[in-house]
Parts: structure tokens; sequence; C-alpha cells
């Protein structure tokens, strides 16, 4: 007991140091849980969250019952496949490249202008696309009426977005894709590659038999972690960039921005409820199978 | 050796091409706002200006309250943020970074339990504006989201654990300093790397911030972040794009609606300290971002 009391003496201060912390994501993280109950209330501001009637399934209902929530699902999920699709692809293609690039100093400007819209708020990169899309005085447009053809009213015309969208992604993405993938190239031997050459192997053997092969574990490993997050959208991007025009949401509502929406501009709050757990829990079983499964391939490099 | 020319040279030309794509956009937004509004009205955007001019900045730098509140709004913001979440995060980092700490497990499982499993929106939301009452507050721009994220948290908790040198802090020990001495005066000096990586990333985290202000405030437009700003713009603008004309409202809205090339320089002006900072910082920005990938 008493050695107890001592080691607690011993460590107070590191408590007193993490308290601060912990108690803004108990805040943030854990007070906010039991509200998931909402999804099952009936919710009217004046009785609150507690004292509002139940409502049983029937949020969900509406949701699975409408054409909603399977809109929402395709969306996120279509999306998020093609973007992992070629994430991958052009991540490495342009991390393989930047690594072969000798001029080191042209190659560091490369790779800053990359990783430049990693950085840049969904809302300026609205304005950007817009400045391309507006339909009165877009650049696209302009190109268009110049050429004699007729202007297209991008903000309303459905079927470009999936492509626009899938756009904007790879050009938000590719930087932050190449450095993941040139980190994990940069740390191979030199040694693999001077023995190849040794050997006679030109550029192009090099790159399929040691940079790939030795690459593998990192691709797996990134692929699965963000297929764990596959019901997650990027918000900003689904909701900035196509301005949240209502004659877009069949291709470009995920269920972080029909959440939203229900939230802040239709106040169907439970609806909204109901939406966000199904995207919790779906959502926590993937990242946990995920997990498992990086687990199974490489110990080190699982979450947990 | 040749085929190895061939190589550099298709490898500079592809990524020329890739630097320009990334770059276009930006610079049609910044030949915009240095359009006359008139010519950008008639002739479209173009990234070279074709009647230059100045009249938007100057609009804005003249426009006393909002825009340039907003500004200011957003630079205290990011000092507020950025301060505090360091003031929580180092120390709660440093804290379960201590081997042998009896609650170590439980409490970075706490930390990281954040990571997999979050209430979402709506709970939140109804945390923070039934509970806190925090909607119209300044808090609202501080507080949801932002603040810490556990994933920081564990960064700087694997660095003190493995970038620090436990030696030096017993040595400290023996000399009888403190344990909040030792973390103040050794530790927190040598973690200055992860220190400015994380910094980085929670300043521009508030920075590029629209959505807190968006959803938290409805009453106090004072309070409005340059990134709100432009978002709230933009869904006018779409709003009055959709509207089934009620010409009265929407002539006084268009009335009240920046010019285009005004709305082009307040997006410069949101994006300047990005492009002014950016590659200052890009090494650190790349060092976190290859951290982040390994774990978490």
């Amino acid at each position: 007991m008493n050695k107890r009391i001592k080691r607690l003496r011993k460590e107070i201060v590191y408590y007193l140091m993490a308290l601060p912390g912990l108690t803004y994501l108990f805040i943030n993280n854990y007070m906010p849980l039991p509200g998931l109950v909402l999804a099952f209330k009936n919710y009217n501001a004046k009785d609150g969250i507690w004292r509002s009637p139940w409502a049983g399934f029937d949020n969900f209902k509406y949701l699975f019952m409408t054409n909603d929530a399977f809109v929402i699902t395709r969306n996120t999920v279509l999306y998020n496949l093609v973007f992992i699709t070629l994430n991958t692809v052009f991540g490495i293609s342009a991390a393989i490249l930047l690594s072969r690039l000798r001029a080191k100093r042209v190659r560091n400007i490369y790779q800053i202008v990359m990783l430049l819209p990693h950085m840049i708020s969904s809302v300026i990169i609205s304005y950007l696309v817009f400045s391309f899309l507006g339909v009165e005085h877009g650049l696209i447009n302009s190109m268009l009426t110049a050429s004699g053809k007729e202007a297209i009213s991008w903000y309303t015309e459905k079927q470009y977005w999936p492509f626009i969208l899938v756009i904007v992604n790879v050009w938000k993405s590719i930087g932050y894709q190449a450095i993941l993938y040139l980190s994990s190239i940069v740390s191979i031997d030199d040694s693999y590659y001077e023995a190849a050459v040794i050997d006679g192997a030109n550029s192009w053997q090099q790159i399929t038999k040691i940079t790939l092969p030795l690459l593998k574990p990192t691709i797996i490993m990134l692929v699965l972690l963000a297929v764990g997050r596959i019901f997650n959208s990027d918000f900003g991007l689904f909701y900035q960039v196509p301005m949240n025009s209502g004659a877009l949401f069949p291709v470009t509502n995920t269920i972080d921005t029909y959440v939203y929406r229900g939230l802040i501009e239709l106040g169907t709050i439970t609806r909204s409820a109901a939406a966000g757990m199904y995207q919790s829990i779906v959502g926590f079983i993937l990242v946990l199978t995920a997990n498992l499964i990086v687990r199974k391939i490489d110990r080190d490099n699982a979450l947990f | 050796m040749n085929k190895d020319r061939t190589i550099q040279i298709i490898g500079h030309i592809v990524m020329f091409i890739i630097t320009v794509c990334i770059l276009l956009p930006l610079f049609i937004l910044i030949g915009s706002s240095l359009t006359d509004n008139l010519t950008l009205i008639q002739c479209g955007y173009n990234v070279f200006p074709r009647k230059f001019s100045l009249d938007a900045y100057e609009y804005i730098f003249n426009s006393k309250e909002s825009i340039f509140r907003s500004y200011g709004i957003s630079i205290v913001l990011v000092m507020v943020g950025t301060t505090v979440s360091l003031c929580l995060s180092l120390p709660l980092a440093y804290a379960i970074s201590r081997p042998g700490l009896t609650l170590k497990g439980p409490l970075i499982f706490y930390v990281f339990f954040t990571m997999l499993f979050n209430g979402g929106l709506v709970p939140t939301y109804v945390n923070y504006v039934n509970v806190f009452h925090i909607r119209d507050t300044f808090l609202a721009l501080l507080l949801p989201n932002l603040l810490m994220n556990a994933m920081y948290i564990l960064l700087i908790k694997n660095y003190f654990q493995n970038s620090v040198p436990e030696e030096l802090m017993e040595a400290a020990t023996v000399d009888g300093a403190g344990r909040f001495n030792i973390f103040l005066r050794i530790a927190l000096p040598l973690a200055k790397p992860i220190i400015a990586t994380i910094m980085l990333f929670v300043a521009t985290g508030y920075w590029n911030d629209w959505n807190n202000g968006y959803v938290y405030l409805s009453k106090r437009r004072d309070l409005y972040g340059i990134q709100t700003l432009l978002n709230v713009l933009n869904q006018n603008i779409q709003a009055l794009a959709q509207q089934d004309f009620d010409m009265n409202s929407s002539a006084e809205a268009l009335s009240e609606m920046p010019t285009v090339s005004v709305r082009m320089a307040m997006a410069v002006v949101g994006l300047l300290p990005i492009l002014v900072m950016y590659p200052f910082l890009q090494k650190n920005i790349v060092k976190g971002i290859t951290l982040g990938a390994v774990k978490g």
C-alpha cells in the first residue's frame, strides 16, 4: 500500500500534465457519444435530446426506404474506390519519376509545387474550380464560345461531375501521395540498384524488378488503410467544389454532405443523426477489419 | 548512359506538365484578381490580365468592416488556437510517453480510440450547442475538432519516446530537477523539430477552416474568419443562381455582392499566407506527412 502511494506521488505530476488534454478529448470526442441516441428519437428543441419522444427505428427506416441511403452510400464508396485507385497509380508513378531525376534542386521544386494543393482550403479550391467552370466568364466556357460552341451550364449538368470531382481530387492529392511513396523509395538501399546496373539492368527493369517489389508492403498498407476509411468522404471536396448546387446532388451527395445538409440547411436533425450513426458504425467495422488484415501482413505497420 | 538521358528528359517533361497543371488554376485566380472587373466580365478569366487593375485589392483594403475584420479574426484564431493546442497536446504527449507510468496503456488507448470512432457531426453539434452554449462565440471557432488531434499527440509521444534520450532526463532527476522542470527545460527543447511540424499542421488547420464558422455562427457575422466569409459568398451566389426570381430580394442581394474580381482577390488574400510561408516550411510538412503515414 505504502509503495503504491509513493508511486502515485511520483506520478501525480504526469497525470496533472495530461489532465487538460484529456479533458478536451473528453468534451470533444467522448461527451457527444451518448448523443448518438438522437438517431432513435423524434427530436424537438424544446424537450432536448433526452426528453424528446422515442422514434424507434423510424429514422433509419426513412433513410433506407427512400433512395437516400443507396445514393449516398454508392457515391461515397464509388468515388473513394476511384480515388484510391488513381491516387495509388499516380502517386507511385510520380514518386518513381521524382526519385529517378538527378537534378536535386529542380526535383525539390517539383515536390514543393506538387504538395501545394494539399495545403489549400477547400473553399479556395472551389474558387479555383469556379474560375474554370463559371457559367458566364469561366475559362472553359470562354474557350467554348470562342470556338463557336455553346457554353455549358456546368453547375447544373450533373453528367460532368464524376469526372470533375475525380480530376480535382487528383490535382489535390497527387503530391501528397507521391511524398508518401517517395519516402519509402528513398529508403531502398542503393546497393540493390548498383548490383542491378552491373548486371546490365536498364531503368525500366530496375523499376519493375526492384522498386515496385520493395514498395509492395507500403502500397498494400496505404491502400488497406484507405479502404478502411472508404465510408468517409472528403467533405470539402463534395460540398464546396460543386458549390452546394442542388441539381448535382445525385452525383455529389455523400454521407458526409447528407448529414451536414440535414443538420445545417434542412433541419432534419434526427435523419442526419441516423445517417451519421450508420457511417460511424460501418466505418468503425471497416477500420478494424482493414487493420486486422494489415496486422496479418505486417505487424509493424498496423495501427494497433 | 544514353537511355538514362532519355529517362531524365522524359521525367522532366512529365514533371513540368504536372507542375503547370497544378499552378495554372492559381495563376488564373491571381491573374483574374488583377484584372479590371468590366474586362473580366466581358472577356472571362485569364492568366494574364487583359486590363491590369488593382481596384479589387483597393476595395478590400478600403472596406474597413467585413473583409479586414475577418482577416484579423483568422489571424487571432490561428495564434490562439495553435498556442492552446500546443499547451494541451505537449504535456499530454509527454505524460503518456513516460516509461513505467501506471496508467500508460489505458491513457494511450483513451487518446487512440478517438481516432477509431466518433459520434460524428450531429452529436458533436448538439453537445457544443446545448451543453456548452458556444454558438455565436469565439469559442465556436476554437473548440470543435481543431484543437487537438489524436494522431498528432501520438506522433509527439513517439518522438519523446524515441528521440529524446532517457539518460539525459534521469541525469537531471539526480541533479534534483522537478519532473515538470525536466519537461520544460530538457524534453521540450529536444523535441523542437516535431513541435514545429505539428504547430504548422494545427495552424494550417485553423487558417483553412470554414466549417466551424459556418456551423456554429448564425447571428455573429462579425466573427467570420476569411474562409468562412469566402464560403458564405459562395453559398449566396449559389442561392441567387437557384432562386425563383424574387426580383426585389435578389436585386438587393446582388448589390451587396462583391464584384467578380473582388471575390477573386479575396480568395488570393485568403491564400496568401499559405503561399508565402509554405515554401519555407515545406520540409517540416513533408516530415510530418511521412511520419503520420507510418503510424496513423
